[in-house]
């Protein structure tokens, strides 16, 4: 298996041979700065493409067929507007706030973004406790859209904020309980040791089967829930309050949430693939010697993409397939059903793993 | 004109209009004669209308008789006849009978329906006194006379003693003069306006001297619409699930609904006004126009009334054609009822399988019609052309199609968990409150309540036809939804039963070339894919209409909403609006 | 809430939820309805009852049918349509009304029909034109008479 390490280090010593030491890192910091910025911006452009087109796939459509072959530039024509168009800024609007709520938005999900495990060696934020790091970062997210509400001075926008600030909040419960009830499982709280943990011993949901499952299914929920996506995605239910909490933003700002919203997408499908399908872990099957070694030539980053881009494809089913829930049985499904499930689902994984009957 | 106050005792007998199994006796008389000679010209109009008024006109079918009642009698009369059983208040007409000082004046016309047994009472009034006109308002038994006396008042400058909220609802509050005073002179008050229209929080009651009602001394009483407090938030104009432009002033506690202010006429366009001033042809082709869903249905309204009105009747080919068509746009409301419901609670998916199913409907209407939205199809007489050959082909596979997919209309969305909590006991409107705020059509037989004008009084082919009438008790969103996805399937059966068997017979009756309507009052009315649409008509025998009333079908849907809203959540008043599927245009007309 | 209920409420909730995600599977695979206009353009035909514009066929002579006597002009209740005419003398000295000009206004024509049923002659009809956008609001207006064209004699 490829270990991208190999290439840090190597390009750490390049740089300490030329430049000192503060600097070097100086410089791969940038470095990896850049490398997140761009990934962001092509996996938005990615999942957009893919939403119209698995979207109108389920519609009977096509989909954007115009510009480019298979409508393939239509997003890039789109960004291309979106950048030129206009910022408006609002009368009797709180500016400051106004204009800083999309950037706590797109902020919080880029350094979510850089906590996804890419391939083995490949992680830019890795530390001892990085699933606490990733659940306290991505809420950040909701304070900006909290303060976009609040700083638009509309109702409708207002009414959005509330909605997805008591929906967020609720739902990160459910995605913190059954992080941890595969942190029981796995030990660990480093996303590259869950990821090096499933590569030698085989994948979380297998390990921990029944529990792990559940355990799955509840996190794509909360997850979708999350990300203010359909069929949870009340705080911008087009048909109720026109745009939610984004509706007086205009132009890039306006950009900022959009590309937030399909790479929290991604974000919570990385996560899972990260947490429940191995990460970059290739799938292995006890027994088959062969099968397995042509699954290791694989490289890590394509098992860890596909897998995400599977999530993916099953979260957007889900959301062109369902209707649009109501704000108190959003609750009531978090707070009746799904957090009873998640603490069972703990206390029994608990056990399978106090009684070894995990594999 | 006004009967002497001792007749008056003996004339508020009932007027009831021919049962429906009289109306069924006559038609199915008249039917086998006219499909037995299949060459033979067509049936003559059994009288000319006239000029010389020696030859007597056989009795117009539709014709309405209204006894005239002093505007004092008014209120007494209806609370006597509320008594007798009542309760539907079909429709509420604003006339102006000119300027004479015997004969002339504003008046209404009401037309009462008992529930029960389908009994009518028509009565008029009239007030001579065209300065300040003052009738008596019968909101307190009829909710949704609220809305009609509105309207009344906005066209006429009516006002009503015992209402209280003389606003008015189509036209700008600060248009000057009633417009549809016969001697108003709307052009010179009110050139294009540049400002922003007013929008009063404040509104007049008149409040009765008297509570029986006896006098209609009356004082004013201003009140507040919403106050200052409240939290109130427009839902519209310009909103993706108005289905039109419409707007509520929605007034929210937290999430809740307290009340809702419905303010309509943002696509006015005055089609009854217009109506006077244009010959009986010329009308038809704003029909379509009205509710765009029920274009056929609408105009079939129309074309009825003026046929009866002139004694013609019209073949038997062209009855079945019409019914089919009916029903086909019926089957096309309904589909986009479905998709529209689905895309307001965010289930785009169920949209566009309904838009895919609808396509087919459209393309049977464009072959035959030449249009798809503006069918422009029936005509006095007839129908605009013959059905195309192709079109019997077209519907009999479109039959077993519609059966096949509309499975997956209960499987995507209709049977789903989410929409069924969304759906079931949200916005609960009982039978009586259907009755009272005149909700037919889908919303009055979830509630229970029998409404169907196909089986209360037949029209063109139904009564030859076996269908059941879709019945629900719950009154809530979910029991509207299913009444009209099991109405597709009954529509398709009544399509069936007739797509093989259309008599031979003439498209089109011969007619002169311009058409007169004897003197006199018509209405007539058909199931609508939204309920009972009506048209009035009032003749003077030329060549256009004096008056000619249309009965909205969602006028009442709008109506209801506050009552059907409130205590409900904001979401609900999507899911509420979306299942009594109101069209804006039919509201606004 | 008592148990039963709770267990059966979300066994036949996560049902239904399954019976919509395998009808929206289904449709993933089947064919897809959309009509690519304008790339359909050559093929794309309308229904010989489709009502695109008016429009006044002629000959190959360049005659058509229209006597201009102007009832299509009354039957419209839009005043879309606008006959100009003119009495000529015929070579045998009777006074006789020739059209000179047939404006059509596309702009406020709503297609109702009435004016081909008023024709006596038959002179005008709809045809199946449906690209009818322009940029400029005074090409609506349309003369339907070609330059030079004259009556049908009979």
């Amino acid at each position: 298996m490829f270990d991208f390490s190999k290439i840090s280090s190597w390009l750490h010593g390049f740089l300490t041979g030329y430049i000192p030491e503060w600097a070097a890192i100086l410089t791969e910091s940038v470095l990896v700065a850049l490398a997140i910025i761009t990934l962001y911006a092509v996996f938005a452009i990615v999942l957009i493409y893919m939403e119209r087109k698995i979207c109108a796939a389920f519609q009977c459509r096509l989909g954007p067929m115009r510009v480019g072959p298979w409508g393939t530039l239509q997003v890039f024509s789109d960004v291309f507007k979106m950048l030129t168009k206009e910022i408006i800024n609002l009368r009797k609007t709180d500016m400051f706030l106004h204009n800083l709520a999309p950037f706590l938005v797109v902020s919080a999900s880029m350094v979510t973004f850089a906590c996804l495990p890419w391939n083995k060696g490949a992680h830019m934020i890795d530390f001892n406790v990085g699933v606490f790091f990733f659940l306290a970062i991505s809420s950040v997210g909701v304070v900006g859209i909290l303060l976009a509400g609040w700083s638009s001075n509309n109702k409708y926008s207002l009414i959005g904020a509330m909605r997805s600030g008591a929906q967020i909040i609720s739902y990160e419960l459910s995605i913190g309980m059954t992080m941890l009830a595969m942190i029981c499982l796995t030990g660990t709280m480093s996303f590259s040791e869950i990821c090096e943990q499933q590569a030698v011993e085989g994948w979380n949901i297998f390990r921990g089967h029944v529990p792990a499952v559940l355990a799955f299914i509840i996190y794509l929920i909360a997850g979708n829930a999350e990300c203010n996506r359909g069929p949870f995605d009340l705080p911008e239910s087009e048909s109720e309050l026109t745009a939610g909490y984004h509706t007086e933003y205009s132009g890039m700002h306006f950009g900022y949430y959009y590309l937030a919203e399909y790479l929290n997408l991604f974000i919570c499908a990385g996560m899972a693939s990260t947490i429940f399908l191995g990460g970059w872990a290739p799938l292995h099957i006890a027994g088959l010697e062969g099968f397995n070694h042509i699954m290791d030539l694989i490289p890590g980053a394509v098992w860890f993409l596909g897998k995400a881009f599977f999530v993916v494809f099953l979260l957007m089913w889900l959301r062109w397939t369902f209707p649009r829930l109501r704000i108190d049985q959003i609750l009531s499904l978090e707070w009746k059903y799904l957090v009873p499930i998640t603490m069972f689902n703990l206390v029994l994984m608990a056990l399978l793993v106090s009684l070894g009957l995990t594999f | 004109m006004l009967p002497h106050p001792a007749l008056n005792h003996q004339l508020t007998n009932i007027m009831t209009m021919e049962t429906s199994n009289n109306n069924k006796h006559t038609e199915a008389q008249a039917q086998p004669a006219a499909a037995a000679k299949p060459a033979a010209p067509a049936a003559k109009p059994a009288v000319k209308p006239a000029p010389a008024p020696a030859a007597p006109l056989p009795p117009a079918e539709n014709e309405l008789k209204p006894v005239m009642l002093k505007p004092e009698e008014v209120y007494t009369h209806v609370a006597d006849l509320y008594e007798k059983g009542f309760t539907f208040l079909e429709c509420l007409t604003g006339m102006d009978w000119g300027t004479d000082a015997e004969t002339g004046g504003l008046g209404v016309i009401y037309q009462l329906e008992n529930p029960e047994n389908g009994e009518k009472a028509v009565f008029q009034t009239l007030t001579h006194d065209r300065e300040n006109p003052v009738l008596a308002s019968i909101t307190s038994f009829y909710d949704i006379a609220n809305i009609y006396e509105r309207e009344v008042y906005d066209f006429y400058g009516i006002r009503f003693v015992g209402h209280n909220d003389m606003r008015r609802i189509y036209l700008r509050e600060d248009w000057i003069g009633y417009p549809m005073r016969k001697d108003d002179e709307t052009e010179k008050f009110n050139p294009l306006r540049m400002t922003n229209e007013p929008l009063a929080d404040e509104t007049v009651g008149l409040k009765p001297a008297d509570e029986a009602m006896k006098t209609l001394a009356y004082s004013e009483q201003k009140h507040r619409i919403f106050q200052p407090e409240e939290y109130v938030v427009n839902i519209g104009p310009q909103h993706p699930s108005t289905h039109g432009v419409l707007h509520f002033r929605v007034s929210l506690e937290g999430e809740r609904i307290k009340k809702i202010d419905p303010v309509l006429g943002y696509i006015h366009r005055g089609v009854e006004k217009l109506n006077e001033q244009l010959t009986y042809p010329q009308t038809l082709a704003l029909t379509d126009r009205l509710d765009y869903l029920g274009a056929m249905q609408n105009r079939h309204a129309t074309c009825m009334v003026i046929e009866k009105a002139m004694r013609i009747n019209v073949s038997d080919r062209v009855k079945v054609i019409r019914t089919i068509m009916d029903e086909l746009q019926r089957i096309d409301s309904h589909i986009l009822f479905f998709s529209c419901l689905a895309q307001d609670l965010g289930a785009t998916t169920a949209f566009l399988y309904g838009f895919r199913d609808r396509e087919k409907i459209l393309d049977i209407f464009e072959e035959t019609c030449g249009g798809r939205l503006i069918l422009n199809y029936n005509t006095i007489g007839g129908v605009m052309a013959d059905i195309h050959p192709n079109f019997q082909k077209r519907v009999s596979e479109f039959i077993p199609y519609m059966r096949k997919n509309i499975k997956e209309y209960y499987d995507i969305f209709v049977n789903n968990v989410i929409f069924r909590n969304r759906a079931i006991g949200v916005g609960v409107l009982s039978k009586e409150e259907c009755i009272s705020f005149g909700c037919t059509g889908g919303t009055g037989r979830a509630a229970g309540w029998s409404n169907d004008v196909r089986k209360r009084m037949p029209y063109a082919a139904y009564d030859r036809v076996e269908f059941n009438e879709v019945l629900h008790t719950e009154g809530d969103s979910y029991a509207r939804t299913l009444v009209r996805l099991e109405e597709i399937m009954e529509s398709l059966n009544i399509i069936e039963q007739l797509i093989d068997n259309i008599p031979e017979g003439n498209f089109q009756e011969k007619m002169k070339p311009i058409i007169k309507v004897p003197e006199g009052i018509y209405y007539s009315a058909v199931e609508g894919s939204r309920g009972e649409f009506g048209a009035l008509l009032v003749s003077k025998g030329d060549k256009s209409p004096y008056r000619l009333h249309y009965r909205s079908t969602g006028l009442p849907l709008v109506a209801v909403m506050d009552h059907a809203c409130r205590n409900n959540m904001i979401a609900d008043l999507i899911t509420i609006g979306g299942t009594l599927d109101y069209v804006v245009p039919d509201i606004d007309r | 809430m008592n148990n039963e209920n709770y267990f059966a409420g979300l066994a036949s909730g996560v049902k239904s939820l399954a019976t919509g995600l395998k009808t929206t599977m289904r449709e993933f695979f089947t064919k897809k309805i959309t009509e690519q206009y304008p790339e359909n353009r050559e093929t794309l035909e309308m229904f010989d009852r489709f009502r695109g514009s008016l429009s006044m066929p002629h000959n190959e002579n360049n005659q058509h049918k229209c006597v201009g006597c102007g009832i299509c002009q009354m039957a419209c209740p839009n005043d879309t349509i606008k006959v100009t005419s003119e009495f000529v003398t015929t070579e045998d000295g009777k006074k006789k009304k020739r059209l000179v000009k047939y404006e059509y206004n596309l702009g406020s024509c709503m297609f109702c029909q009435l004016c081909t049923r008023a024709c006596p002659h038959g002179a005008i009809e709809f045809d199946q034109s449906y690209e009818n956008a322009v940029f400029d609001r005074s090409k609506l207006i349309k003369v339907l008479n070609n330059e030079g064209s004259s009556v049908v004699e009979k």
